[in-house]
């Protein structure tokens, strides 16, 4: 991380004119990966995060993240307030423009994804805060013709500390930003923190609660225009030919045109749009996997897994060691694709001129919405303005850029702003989906039960070959691997294979990634493991982490927090399971009980315990953690995309549904405290709540459940 | 020609085709966007409103069919976010995204009138139309039962 020393000031401080004098300070930070995304190296880095701070006081702080339901607006705002001592109800957030300044510095581009969002802004924002800080005190110290020392600062205000006389920070501002930016602020002690580290109620609830949010579907723009994309419902077809006749007859239809992704309706409402659409009659060239279904897919996965892959992990000599074990356990695991359906469909709106595009996007990826404008319209990328709205959803859904592409086309083909809006059955069969995988797993356990060799083989398609391409060398995807090649047990000869293998279906990062999957297979072959050593899951597994602490530590908590130990009563059933992701530690207990006549699972409490580091805001935490949960829990139960003919069989809530309130657990979070790193938290809940209900289940049965989502056989 | 009805109290004239859904007529007519598009079906709840009292999912509801009636939707439901449910969503931090509680918030306010102190079955029953990506349930059911104190005045 470059120092503040290191860079011209120019990058730091800039005058708003809009707002009359402001304080523009940010933290500049060297991109690390942006040749992996194929975007150009700008020439050094970028601010990372930056404040204004107006005339009467009032602090906006740019939000160069996007809010999808993580809580980012508050953290960073809970962040900036305890470094700068602002006045709480005078801040205000906006979301950041693309620009090379707010480049994540996880990514070497602007986004949102990877549990990033507290990690990659917490120390250059707080250190922004803190420069910041410094500077409005040593203004202020002139003017009183007092040493620095003499003053603090409180409520948004510099007060001389010997006489009780104030200066808000909207009057020192213009002559602060003329200063030197300090190389190392001084930061707050963490004890003097007022704000992180407490339970803080989110900034934008009220806004959420009378429909005032705007989402990217709420855009509204003079003049704008409405369209529905009719797309092959083969993956990669194309359209052969088409028309549009009926299409046009329908009324309140201004135009048909072709676009990238397929045929494009384009009408004065989204319904007539929508209608439209469905009365258009296209010829399409299906492409080559037409005959694609979910039974090939696992026959290419079961002829894959035969075969050996390319090397993720190897500790120690499992092929050679594993003859000599005394007991053998093995499984092969399997879990389907999955599609996002985040709450607010796939939508976007451009305004395409001559001199400009505006696009109003809830978007995960700036940098991509940007450099795609500029190549559909041939615009330099600064005339490319991207306008981040609320997300109904992330989820990795939204860090793709396939409905921002169509909505530039179609503004640009219409000559006026043009929103396209998919319906739900369009997000459902056509998303990036989360990788079908499939998983083998030899074991061998020694005299006393433990493990000794442990051999994985995982067959599934690669994210990042298409995502980052640059990233994947040797055959091998971290996002693939990780949730197995990242596990934590005590086990000498422990190797991972993976063989990338392409099912004809797009995938895309979905809520804690390779995690989502492996960390499922993972932790129900520990429980196998266990049963074959004859040792208690909790036990067992504790008995494997001597080395990780915090993994033991989260493992233990839960254990205490859930009453592991103790009875539960007839009919219920406990399942534990712990993995570590993004840099953060979660391990939950599910107890269920069982209708063996109806073949159903009911999961009635939910313990958790997380350890994530140092963190900003708990109630952020717990609800994560809880909705995290929520959504493992819905792929556990009920998730699964399937493929006939080349097309998604599944299209609306009917045969894609979800964990309502009615089947959803009662959760509670227990927080580690912790000194550690900083942990991602909006994703690291979802891994371990499917593989804790199937052991839960693996309890009851006596039959392990390594297929999801789980079925009526798993329950009898 | 046009279809009359009375939106958050004030008569409203739209002149659209009749087949129209309500959804849609508020969304894209009216640009009142607080009600929101999720499914399309009845699936979801995200575009619940008020139909003479009555929570509705607007998305499969016919302009026509609401001729007369009075329309209520999230923007009407208080002036202030000063309605019980609205207060007990932000006491209870229950939002995380945000796009499916306006349909969430209408589906609790239409129960509250009807069961001024629903059972967690009740509640079951009046909100598991309704969907969250995000996981929200534990925090409405426990909203729910806020603003059921709130509005007793307790």
């Amino acid at each position: 991380m470059a120092t503040a020393s290191s860079l011209d000031r120019r990058e730091f401080l800039r005058k708003s004119v809009a707002g009359g004098a402001a304080l523009v300070i940010g933290v500049y930070l060297p991109g690390k990966y942006e040749a992996l995304a194929g975007v150009p190296a700008k020439d050094g880095a970028a601010i990372n995060a930056w404040v204004q701070i107006a005339p009467d006081d009032t602090t906006t702080l740019v939000i160069d993240k996007s809010e999808m339901g993580q809580g980012i607006n508050t953290a960073l705002t809970m962040i900036l307030a305890d470094e700068l001592d602002l006045d709480w109800k005078k801040i205000k957030t906006e979301f950041a423009p693309a620009a090379p300044q707010y480049f994540n510095p996880v990514f070497g581009l602007q986004g949102t994804g990877g549990s990033t969002s507290v990690r990659g802004s917490w120390e250059p924002l707080a250190k922004a805060g803190a420069a910041a800080r410094e500077m409005l005190i040593a203004t202020a110290a002139k003017r009183w013709s007092v040493e620095p020392s003499a003053c603090h600062t409180e409520n948004s205000s510099v007060v001389n500390t010997a006489t009780g006389k104030r200066i808000g920070y909207g009057t020192l501002v213009e002559e602060a930003a003329k200063l030197p930016v300090p190389a190392s602020p001084k930061r707050k002690d963490a004890k003097d923190y007022k704000f992180v580290g407490k339970a803080t109620k989110r900034i934008d609830s009220s806004i959420k609660v009378n429909g005032k949010a705007e989402f990217g579907i709420d855009v509204r723009r003079p003049k704008m225009l409405h369209a529905a994309v009719a797309r092959c419902p083969v993956f990669g077809g194309t359209v052969k030919s088409f028309d549009a006749t009926k299409a046009k007859a329908v009324p309140g239809v201004k135009s048909v045109v072709q676009v990238s992704t397929g045929v494009a309706v384009v009408a004065d409402n989204t319904w007539s749009a929508m209608k439209g659409r469905d009365a258009l009659q296209i010829t399409w060239d299906e492409g080559a996997n037409a005959k694609n279904s979910s039974d090939a897919v696992r026959k290419l996965y079961q002829g894959r897994l035969q075969q050996t892959g390319a090397i993720a992990r190897k500790d120690g000599d499992a092929d050679g060691t594993m003859g000599g074990t005394v007991k053998k356990v093995e499984a092969v695991y399997e879990v389907p694709f999955l599609a996002h359906a985040t709450m607010e469909p796939m939508n976007c709106t451009a305004d395409v001129r001559a001199d400009g595009c505006d696009i109003y996007a809830p978007t995960q990826f700036q940098t991509f919405a940007q450099i795609n404008g500029a190549k559909i319209t041939a615009l330099k990328p600064e005339q490319v303005k991207v306008h981040t709205t609320y997300l109904g959803g992330g989820f990795g859904r939204r860090a793709e850029s396939d409905f921002i592409i169509e909505a530039v086309e179609l503004s640009k083909a219409a000559g006026a702003p043009v929103q396209v809006t998919w319906s739900r059955e369009d997000d459902m069969q056509h998303d990036y989906y989360r990788p079908a995988v499939m998983v083998k797993f030899w074991a061998g356990l020694d005299g006393k039960g433990a493990p000794v060799a442990w051999k994985s083989r995982i067959v599934g398609p690669s994210i990042m070959s298409r995502f980052f391409p640059g990233s994947v060398k040797n055959g091998l995807d971290d996002t693939a691997t990780e949730g197995i090649a990242t596990l934590k047990y005590d086990v000498p000869n422990f190797l991972v294979e993976y063989l990338l293998t392409e099912p004809g279906v797009p995938v895309g990062f979905w809520r804690s990634v390779g995690n989502s999957h492996n960390g499922y297979i993972a932790e129900c072959f520990v429980d196998e493991m266990a049963k074959a050593a004859g040792k208690d899951p909790f036990e067992f597994r504790r008995g494997l982490l001597s080395k990780d602490t915090r993994q033991r530590g989260v493992l233990e908590l839960v254990a205490e927090k859930a009453g592991w130990s103790k009875p539960l009563p007839a009919g219920r059933y406990r399942g534990i399971a712990v993995v570590e992701s993004f840099g953060s530690y979660v391990a939950e207990v599910a107890e269920i009980s069982i209708d063996r006549t109806a073949h159903t699972v009911q999961v009635h409490r939910v313990v958790a315990a997380v350890d994530c580091g140092r963190h900003v805001n708990p109630e952020t935490i717990r609800a994560q953690i809880e909705g995290g949960i929520i959504y493992g829990l819905t792929a556990a139960l009920k998730g699964e995309i399937t493929i006939a003919n080349g097309r998604v069989e599944q299209a609306n809530f009917n045969d894609y549904d979800m964990v309502r309130i009615n089947e959803a657990p009662q959760v509670e979070v227990h927080i580690v405290d912790s000194n550690d790193g900083p942990g991602g938290i909006g994703e690291p809940g979802t891994p371990p709540i499917a593989p804790a209900v199937c052991n839960a289940i693996f309890a009851a049965t006596g039959k392990p459940v390594r297929r999801l989502p789980i079925k009526a056989e798993d329950l009898a | 020609m046009g279809t009359t009805f009375t939106l958050n109290g004030k008569s409203t004239t739209v002149d659209v085709d009749p087949q129209m859904p309500l959804l849609w007529v508020l969304r894209d007519t009216l640009n009142m966007t607080g009600t929101k598009f999720g499914c399309g079906m009845a699936l979801c709840g995200a575009c619940t409103v008020h139909i003479n009292g009555e929570a509705t999912r607007s998305c499969i509801t016919p302009v026509s069919s609401v001729a007369g009636k009075k329309i209520t939707t999230i923007e009407g439901l208080s002036a202030d976010a000063s309605h019980p449910v609205q207060k007990a969503w932000i006491e209870e931090d229950v939002p995380q995204c945000g796009y499916c509680q306006s349909g969430q918030i209408m589906s609790a306010a239409a129960l509250l009138a009807k069961k001024p102190n629903p059972t967690d079955a009740d509640i079951d029953d009046a909100m598991s139309g309704n969907i969250c990506r995000c996981g929200t349930y534990q925090r409405i059911r426990k909203a729910i039962h806020h603003a059921a104190s709130l509005q007793a005045g307790k």
